[in-house]
This record gives C-alpha cells, sequence and structure tokens, in this order.
C-alpha cells in the first residue's frame, strides 16, 4: 500500500470515528469534545515547543483571554457586561436560537483575532527571553492574567461570569460543542501540517536547533517567532471560547487561566507523544486523555499527585515521547537517512563527491 | 585598487576593564582575500564580532558597502550581504543537509509573504549544487549533526555560499581540519572567491594557509594592529615574529 | 484607590506600619530567595518547589504546635527535618536531571512542585492556616501601628539564621567546596571535590532554609497547600532583580517585594496582593530585556 493511500485511510479513518463517537456513545459526548480540545492543546503548545524550542509554560494564557472575549461578546451583544455580571446571574438571558448562535459565531471570532492581538503584544514582552526565562515568563504572564481578571469587576472578578444558557435542548447542545471542538482541531491539524511543509516549518526548526546562526544567516526570527505564537493564540483562543459555553461559567483562576492543571497538560502530553512532530502530539494527548479519564475517579485524591509524578518520570527517563522513541527505532521510516558505513576515509570522500 | 567593502576605522572594545580592540582601523578590498593574523588574546575574534554586530563598540565607525553599520544588530548586516562562519562551526543539527542549504538562501528581499512560500526546484538544484561543490552531495539526506567536524565545516561553508553573500567572514576555517583535507578546503575558498566573486575575509591561525592565500594582511597584538601589508611583508616583519613568540 | 493613597498622605504613621509589615515578611521573602541563588547558583536549577518547600516547612510547624511544642522552639527539629527530606529529593529526583537541559530540570521541579502541594493538600486540607505563637502584640503611636512581638522575633531569627549560613559558606569546608563547585564544577571535581555530595548537601541546604523561612511565615502570616507557586515566584523575582552572588541586592530585593506587596494590597486592595507578585516578574523580565538589548544580548 502506498504511502499516500495509507495516510488517507489514517485520515479518513480519524475523521469518521470523530463524526461516530457522539453518537454511537452520547453519554460520553463531553469527554469526547474535550478530547479534541487536548489534541487542539497539544498542537498548539508544540508550534513552538516541538518545532520552534520555545518552551511555553503560559500558552494557557490565549485560552482563558479567548474564553473571556467570547463570553464578553456573546453577553455584551445584547445586554449591558457591568449589569450582568454585577447581578451575578440574577439577570435571566433569554435569546433565540438565531440570536445565541450569533453571539456564539461572533464570540469565537472575537476570541480568535483578540487572542492574535495579545500574542503579537505578549510577544514582544517574552520573546527576548530565552530558555528557562521564557518558561518562567510566560508562565508569568499566565498568572498574571488569571489574578488580575479576579480584580476586574466589568468581567466579573473573583466571582466570574456565568455564560447564556443554549436556548433549545440539551443533547443538542453537547452535539453542537462537540462538533465545534472537533472541526476546532482537526482544523488546527491540517493547518499545521500544510505550515510546517513549507518555508515557515524549515525556519522554526532553524530557530530551534541554532537561533543565533539562524539570525547570523539573516532570517528574521521575531516575524517567525511572533506568528508562530500568533498561530497558536488564534487556535487556542478558539478553544476556550468553546471550553467556556460547555462548562457555563467562567471563574479566573480555575477555569479560564489554569496553569497547573491544563496549562501544564499541554506540556506533558507534547512530551508523552513526541515533540517536534505532527502526530506526537495527538497520539500524546489522546493517551493521556484516555487514561486519565479512565482511572480518574480509581485514585481516590490521588489523582494530582499522580500527575505531578507522572511528569517527573516523562521528563526524566522519556522525554523523547513515544514519537521521538520510534524515530529512534526505525529512522528510515521517517526519512532520516543514517549513514551505516564504519570509516570513512578520505578516497571514499573523493570518490563520493 | 578597488573600493574598499568594509571599513573600520578607530574601533574600541572593551569588556569589563580589558581593551579588547584599541582604534583599529583597517579596510577590505573589493573582490580580494583579506587575512586577519595575531597570537591568540590579540582580539582577532572581538573584531569579527563588532563587525559583524553581536555587540555594540565603545567609539570608532564600521562601514559595509559605503553604509554605516555599527548600530545596527546582526540579522540586518546579514541581510546586507555580510555573512559570518564561526569558529566553533555552527549548523542545523536535526535538519538534514539539504534542508540546511535551503533555509540558507538570502533573505534580503523576502516579504511576509514569502514565510509561507514553498521551496522552488531552482532553489533545490543550487542548493545540491554547492553540496557538489564542497563534497558533500552523497550526505545531502543525513542530519547535520551527524556530520564529522569537517564535514559540517564544509556544510557551514556552503550554506554561507547558499546566502549569496558580498562578503563572507570565515573565524578559523582550517582549524581542527585534517591536514590532508586543508589543501581540499583552500582550494574551494579560493573558487569562491574566483568564480562566485566573493571577497573573504579571514582569521587564520595556519600561517601557510594565509599567506598563501590571502593578498594583504592585517597582524592584530594586544589589542592592537600592529602590522598590515603583502604576504612577504608581513612574513618578513620583525614586530610580527616577535609578537608571535612572545617576546613582548 | 485614591482615597487609600490619599489616606497615606494625611497619616503619614500608616506608612510605618506598612514598612514595618513589609520588613517582617520581607526578611522572610530574602531567606527564600537566599536559598534559590544557592540552588541556582551552585547546580544551574531553577526549583519550581521552592516555595512548596517553604509551605511544608510551616506545615511541620503548625502540626508541632498542635501537639504543644512551640514552632520557635522546635525550629531547629524543623530545619534538620527539612535537611533530610531535602537530600532525599535530591536523590530521587534533583540528581537525575541536573546534567539535563534546562527545561528538563524546570519541568521535573515543577512536577515535583505539584506532586508536594497536592500531598500537603490531602493530608492537611485546603484551609487556610496559621501557628499559634501565644505572644502579644505592642502598640506604638497611639495605637495606629501595631507590631507584634512574634514579628519583631521572626525578624531577629530570619537575621541570625542568615548571618549562620554566610558564615558556614565562608568558613566551612563544605561552604567552600560549594563556592568553588559554583564557580567551576569540573575544575572542582578534578580538585577531588565531590560534586554529586556538594549538590545534594546544597539542596539540602536549600530545603533547611525554606523549611525555617516556612515556619517564621505560619507564625507571622499564613500558609495553605496552594501558596508554594506564589513564594517560588517571589524567590525567582528576588533573584532575577538582585542577581547571583549579591546578596546584598538580594536583601534589599526581599525588603523591597515586601513593601511592594503591603502597599498594594492598601492602595489598591487585598485582591492586588496576589497580582502584585507576578505583575512585578513580568516587569522585572522586561527590564531585564530592555538593559540586554542594549548590549545587544537576551536574557538567557
Amino acid at each position: 500500500m502506498s504511502t499516500a493511500m495509507t495516510q488517507g485511510l489514517l485520515y479518513g479513518g480519524i475523521v469518521l470515528a470523530g463524526i461516530v463517537a457522539p453518537f454511537a456513545f452520547p453519554e460520553y459526548t463531553f469527554q469526547f469534545a474535550l478530547l479534541w480540545i487536548m489534541i487542539l492543546f497539544a498542537l498548539t503548545w508544540d508550534i513552538l515547543g516541538g518545532q520552534m524550542g520555545y518552551n511555553s509554560l503560559g500558552n494557557i494564557f490565549f485560552f482563558g483571554a479567548g474564553m473571556y472575549l467570547c463570553a464578553v461578546t456573546q453577553i455584551g451583544l445584547y445586554y449591558d457586561v457591568a449589569e450582568y455580571t454585577a447581578a451575578f446571574g440574577a439577570v435571566k438571558v433569554d435569546f433565540t436560537m438565531g440570536q445565541y448562535m450569533l453571539g456564539l459565531g461572533l464570540g469565537m471570532l472575537a476570541a480568535a483575532l483578540g487572542s492574535v492581538v495579545l500574542a503579537l503584544f505578549f510577544g514582544r514582552i517574552v520573546f527576548g527571553l530565552r530558555g528557562p526565562y521564557f518558561a518562567i515568563g510566560t508562565l508569568g504572564v499566565a498568572l498574571a492574567a488569571g489574578e488580575l481578571m479576579g480584580t476586574w469587576e466589568y468581567v466579573g472578578g473573583g466571582g466570574g461570569i456565568s455564560l447564556p444558557v443554549y436556548p433549545g435542548d440539551p443533547d443538542d447542545r453537547a452535539l453542537l460543542y462537540y462538533i465545534l471542538c472537533f472541526v476546532a482541531a482537526i482544523l488546527t491539524f491540517a493547518f499545521l501540517r500544510w505550515l510546517y511543509g513549507t518555508r515557515f516549518g524549515l525556519a522554526l526548526n532553524a530557530i530551534r536547533d541554532d537561533e543565533e546562526k539562524a539570525e547570523a544567516m539573516g532570517i528574521h526570527t521575531t516575524r517567525y517567532k511572533t506568528v508562530a505564537w500568533g498561530v497558536a493564540a488564534f487556535f487556542l483562543g478558539i478553544s476556550g471560547a468553546v471550553f467556556g459555553n460547555m462548562t457555563g461559567f467562567i471563574e479566573p483562576l480555575e477555569v479560564a487561566f489554569p496553569t497547573t492543571t491544563f496549562g501544564i497538560f499541554m506540556v506533558l502530553m507534547v512530551l508523552l507523544g513526541g515533540k517536534g512532530t505532527l502526530w506526537g502530539p495527538v497520539i500524546g494527548a489522546t493517551l493521556f486523555h484516555v487514561i486519565k479519564e479512565v482511572t480518574w475517579t480509581y485514585l481516590l485524591g490521588w489523582q494530582w499527585i499522580t500527575l505531578g509524578a507522572l511528569i517527573i518520570v516523562n521528563v526524566i527517563y522519556f522525554q523523547q515521547g513515544i514519537m521521538g522513541w520510534a524515530r529512534d527505532k526505525w529512522p528510515e521510516r521517517f526519512g532520516v537517512v543514517v549513514d551505516r558505513r564504519t570509516t570513512i576515509s578520505s578516497r571514499d570522500e573523493e570518490a563520493a563527491s | 585598487m578597488s573600493a574598499p567593502v568594509i571599513e573600520v576605522k578607530g574601533v574600541s572594545k572593551s569588556y569589563g576593564g580589558v581593551v579588547a580592540n584599541r582604534d583599529i582601523s583597517l579596510s577590505v578590498a573589493e573582490g580580494r582575500i583579506t587575512g586577519l593574523i595575531g597570537p591568540n588574546g590579540s582580539g582577532k575574534t572581538t573584531l569579527f564580532n563588532s563587525i559583524a554586530g553581536y555587540h555594540p563598540i565603545d567609539s570608532g565607525s564600521i562601514r559595509f558597502l559605503g553604509n554605516e553599520i555599527k548600530d545596527l544588530n546582526v540579522q540586518k548586516i546579514a541581510r546586507l550581504g555580510l555573512v559570518r562562519t564561526f569558529q566553533q562551526t555552527r549548523i542545523y543539527a536535526k535538519m538534514d543537509c539539504t534542508r540546511n542549504m535551503l533555509i540558507s538562501i538570502p533573505h534580503r528581499e523576502a516579504v511576509w509573504r514569502d514565510m509561507f512560500a514553498d521551496y522552488d526546484a531552482k532553489d533545490l538544484e543550487r542548493a545540491e549544487r554547492l553540496l557538489e561543490f564542497v563534497g558533500l552531495y552523497a550526505k545531502r539526506k543525513l542530519p547535520a549533526g551527524s556530520l564529522s567536524f569537517g564535514q559540517q565545516k564544509l556544510l557551514e561553508f556552503a550554506m554561507a555560499l547558499m546566502n549569496e553573500p558580498k562578503v563572507l567572514m570565515l573565524d578559523e576555517p582550517t582549524a581542527g581540519i585534517n591536514p590532508t583535507l586543508i589543501n581540499g578546503l583552500i582550494d574551494r575558498l579560493q573558487r569562491a572567491n574566483k568564480e562566485f566573486g566573493i571577497t573573504l575575509f579571514i582569521i587564520e591561525h595556519n600561517m601557510r594557509v594565509i599567506m598563501n592565500m590571502a593578498e594583504h594582511i592585517y597582524c592584530l597584538a594586544h589589542g592592537e594592529l600592529l602590522a598590515d601589508g603583502p604576504p612577504e611583508k608581513i612574513q618578513n616583519d620583525r614586530r610580527v615574529i616577535d609578537a608571535y613568540l612572545g617576546a613582548h | 484607590m485614591l482615597d487609600n493613597l490619599s489616606l497615606l498622605g494625611q497619616a503619614p504613621v500608616l506608612n510605618i506600619q506598612l514598612l514595618l509589615d513589609g520588613l517582617f515578611i520581607g526578611a522572610t521573602f530574602v531567606l527564600a530567595a537566599y536559598g534559590l541563588a544557592l540552588v541556582w547558583g551552585v547546580m544551574n536549577v531553577k526549583n519550581l518547589a521552592q516555595g512548596d518547600f517553604v509551605i511544608l516547612g510551616g506545615y511541620i510547624a503548625v502540626t508541632m504546635a498542635e501537639w504543644g511544642l512551640h514552632p520557635i522552639l522546635g525550629l531547629p527539629l524543623v530545619i534538620v527535618m527539612m535537611f533530610g527530606f531535602g537530600w532525599l529529593v535530591y536523590r530521587a529526583v534533583i540528581s537525575r536531571v541536573i546534567d539535563r537541559d534546562l527545561f528538563t530540570s524546570l519541568l521535573a521541579t515543577f512536577g515535583l512542585a505539584i506532586v508536594m502541594a497536592q500531598t500537603m493538600n490531602l493530608i492537611f486540607g485546603p484551609e487556610v492556616v496559621a501557628a499559634e505563637s501565644g505572644l502579644k502584640t505592642r502598640s506604638m503611636f497611639d495605637g495606629m501601628v501595631t507590631v507584634a512581638e512574634i514579628k519583631a522575633i521572626s525578624l531577629l531569627l530570619a537575621a541570625v539564621l542568615a548571618t549562620i549560613v554566610i558564615i558556614f559558606m565562608k568558613k566551612s569546608r563544605m561552604g567552600q567546596a560549594i563556592r568553588a563547585t559554583a564557580q567551576d564544577a569540573r575544575a572542582a571535581r578534578v580538585m577531588g571535590i565531590d560534586t554529586d555530595r556538594v549538590y545534594a548537601f546544597t539542596y539540602a541546604l536549600n530545603s533547611a532554609i525554606c523549611g525555617a523561612a516556612g515556619v517564621l511565615i505560619s507564625l507571622i502570616w499564613v500558609i495553605q497547600p496552594y501558596f508554594g507557586i506564589t513564594h517560588s515566584i517571589r524567590s525567582f523575582v528576588i533573584v532575577t532583580a538582585a542577581g547571583f552572588g549579591n546578596l546584598p541586592g538580594v536583601i534589599m530585593a526581599g525588603f523591597g517585594l515586601g513593601f511592594a506587596e503591603q502597599y498594594s494590597g492598601f492602595v489598591l486592595g487585598a485582591e492586588f496582593q496576589q497580582a502584585t507578585v507576578v505583575a512585578l516578574l513580568v516587569l522585572i523580565l522586561v527590564v531585564r530585556q530592555i538593559q540586554q538589548a542594549r548590549h545587544r544580548q537576551v536574557v538567557r
């Protein structure tokens, strides 16, 4: 079977599974939707962490920003936001289906574009930092956002915002959000698949392998870094917008900017699956999410401790992840040509040129 | 005498009290091979780094093709056509040689849209021709990190050529290379100069190499310009000999 | 906010209250930051679990108080226990990430922070607690300024502890070995220093310092399992602002942070106090970038 055919079958199979899942197991629709969000998390983290070598601990910033932007748009289109948040849910929001969908659509757009703008702005702040400073700096931005949103009364402060309720059947609602998550994840994957094949992908890898060399060769490193973050922000913002509506209630530190949960999951999933590859994040996210959902209730209060321990173990012993391990075992399959000659004499070299 | 492509005037640079370069003036003529020699610690690499934009200089002026570049950063200077190679060879280790070459195309004219373009056949062909030029065509699919030290140096050289520079500054190009391979490298450097018309400015420790290649040589010692001139003059200059043997 | 600000102008004695409180709490920040600088400078490990060690020390103190042992008297015990704990953690986790890249050690300590915070949550529960000192509170300036005796004692203890550590680093064999390893690990090894033991000792020492700071914090402030990350950030802010070998800088930055938090809490409101620390982190990093950019360098 040719590679193109295997790829086609693989993609087709996944899309089909994605379409069938919520109908085959409707009780798990929320979990499936969350799975697609996890995949999106991993793919977007890998842009900077895996492909570009900039390990961010603060990508969750765009998730939360998108969430708030969407919520404010959804409410703000028809009501006064300040009044709404001040009333703590006492204001009854009554939307028609048309109004709701319009609000949701515009909200998602605002989330995506607003996050990109934030990425452009904060890029100036964090891209002069390297290595661990970049990680801590991005963590700081995400933490600060969570803390400061908690003080901003307009968006509900520490009390948060409750989102408008879907005016229809709850099952339809679950399906709608499943579809949105599914499509968002697929779009992210497709976009990145295209992107990594262009010069952009090469430039990102060059920055990862030796940024100073890339600068010395005249590459516009700042442009690439900023656009990469903008791409991640775009998709993360959308995921935040959708998730906010899925949970129905936004709280700044727990829901919008959960740095020590979702924020660190992003990193862990990619490390598990193999960073710097297209499928690594997907595999890592799927494995992580499935195992987590299955074992969560059995761990009885030890879940988070297990998670922390998993991070430590993974980082120490298995950092290359599944795809990295596969690459080491079967390099030719991944297009890496290994020179198996044991000696290179100058005669061989001359003959080879 | 052709117009100087690099003109350094009165450049000084200190690091925390140590004067690395003091009032250095030199010029690199277009289309020629110019050498920079001097014992260890004389400030050669500091001067290179100053010209390439790695740090601000304390005083003086540096002109490239007539433009003042002392306040420009590394990327801008590289895009103007002044490319340098490193003493500790730097390549993109995880990418294969061909991709190392492709990413090294000139970014001078690049607009935002170019970021998302594919590489065309012309670029690929040029990359392969240059890899062949340095004798690495057979290794083009190997990850650059798996190459030997000498091969990486050749790759770095090929990448620099790929960038279509006007001036190539080479920091000790023969250091660490197997003596039997040095002739091959010298030959390629000279061909790059003659056939591609690239001006070369080379820091070298290997006297045999630099005396044979360069048309004009500058000698630094203790951060200052000691002597300059054609190879025959430098070779016989008492001060240069003393500087290397440590009489000072 | 402006009302609070003008209040400071109208009643200058309030400033004294804020400065004193900032001083007392800042002293504990200085201790933790010194420990971080030690680990960072010697082993190049950016210990994100720093704050959790502090909180752990605090919880040991609270538990001792429940069993009738006054935390101040139990302080040496805490120091010994935390030292041992730090040694274990080094052997189990840190030793395996020392020679790896920086993100590995950062992520490993982050994982450690999560494990510690969650374990403490499981054992002690999520309530905010403090340890009873049983000491009085004195007031000055007609009752406008109150100073708890325990806070003054805490400042004294912090100073004593810091002095002991500094003398240790200067005079003892191990202290010298640590400083030698910090300067050049390879050279130290060549000279016969067992760098692995040095690293273990340094990390354990840091754990002990944090534990002591935690005891003081439990007496003069409050602790909670999830407060760890904020303390870690505080230490980072101080070390980044002051730089490594700069002990006077660390002291000033530590007190400065204490003042900043008190002032922001008073002028802007209590919700802003938490935000102050992270905001300062981002600010410090921006300032560092600007400084480095003048030399055409980046912050690495």
